[in-house]
């Protein structure tokens, strides 16, 4: 591979890489503040599965680069304009409405995703996603069964996961724009072009939300720009948090 | 105001792996039974301690009680007869 395919595939590896190791830090930040402990389980577990399918994805950016960097070079060290993550994953959740909400946005659409990589014409990625449409699958039910039972159940359960549906739905468009993505990628096979899972995407939020008694939002497109580097203002804290301690120790192990 | 009300506790079994049965590992809070069931692959079987489980509501199984200890389980005690331990092994029977 030369130099510039090199770069050009790490681009595209990187974005599915922040993308699962945002959503992680996000999930990570319920452990011990969800409603019951059960909750703080599965959500560290849905937390842990994503850092998995993250530090794969950023060892194997970094391996395309030279001279090489490692997973935590990656994670710890870029700046902000650096990270290629959409905004749906960086925003704050701090309603369990909104975590449910995004997450179902999230595995439904990384489903469908994960599904069609896994025939990539690149060896890691296609072994990445074989592993991870499994994890992601499991997430998706997890989020279902959530969003099913507060669409569904009282007034005010039902009032806030609307709400929190309108609140993350903006963010959705973003997830299958193909803007950024290089032709090349596409025409070796490499990349999968998000475009062609929107209709399926749609098709299985529709059957959650229908069952739900839950609407779904029109709420109109937010501006986008993660995969170019541009992020909203939640992203510095987030990053602040997730490299603060690696920073102020540089090399620490333990 | 809402209504709180603590979630049921739900008994866990699981099978460690097929021609086994299932062995009570424990319990776990969950608002009906599918989360149960969910809450249960989190809790007990994360690190593939499992091929099936079985989740059951605490309140739904009746349960001998200690005071019921004397009448329930003591008259089995000297009534060795009811073992197999009587009977003369055939030669050539290795696995009896």
């Amino acid at each position: 591979m030369d130099v510039a395919t090199s770069s050009v595939r790490q681009g595209y590896v990187l974005g599915l890489a922040d993308d699962a190791l945002v959503a992680a830090q996000r999930m990570g930040e319920w452990i011990a503040a969800s409603p019951q402990i059960e909750e703080d389980v599965a959500l560290g577990n849905i937390g842990l599965d994503l850092l998995g399918q993250a530090r794969s994805l950023l060892t194997y950016a970094g391996s395309l680069e030279t001279p090489v960097r490692t997973e935590d070079d990656l994670a710890y060290w870029r700046d902000e304009h650096e990270f290629r993550n959409v905004h749906l994953v960086e925003r704050p959740t701090a309603d369990y409405a909104v975590a449910m909400a995004r997450l179902l946005v999230l595995s439904t659409y990384l489903c469908e995703l994960y599904a069609l990589l896994r025939s990539s014409t690149d060896g890691t990625l296609a072994a990445v996603a074989a592993k991870a449409v499994k994890e992601v699958d499991y997430h998706r039910d997890h989020a279902a069964m959530w969003v099913l039972r507060l669409g569904d159940g009282t007034d005010e359960s039902h009032r806030r996961m609307q709400a929190a549906l309108d609140s993350e739905w903006p963010f959705v468009d973003e997830l299958f724009d193909s803007s950024y993505l290089n032709p090349v990628l596409l025409e070796t096979g490499v990349a999968v072009d998000p475009t062609v899972l929107r209709s399926a995407f749609d098709r299985r939020m529709a059957d959650v939300l229908t069952e739900a008694t839950l609407a779904v939002p029109s709420t109109r497109p937010a501006p986008g720009g993660g995969r170019s580097g541009v992020h909203t203002d939640a992203m510095a804290p987030l990053l602040a948090e997730l490299q603060g301690v690696a920073r102020a120790h540089p090399g620490a192990t333990w | 105001m809402t209504e709180q009300r603590e979630w049921p506790l739900y008994e866990v079994f699981v099978r460690a792996r097929r021609g086994l049965s299932h062995v009570h590992v424990g319990s776990l809070h969950a608002p009906d039974a599918e989360m149960a069931l969910r809450n249960a692959r989190d809790v007990y079987t994360r690190r593939q301690e499992g091929v099936s489980l079985w989740v059951i509501e605490s309140a739904l199984i009746t349960a001998s009680s200690p005071q019921e200890k004397d009448a329930f389980f003591e008259p089995a005690a000297d009534k060795i007869y009811r073992h197999p331990t009587f009977y003369e092994i055939p030669d050539g029977v290795e696995h009896l």
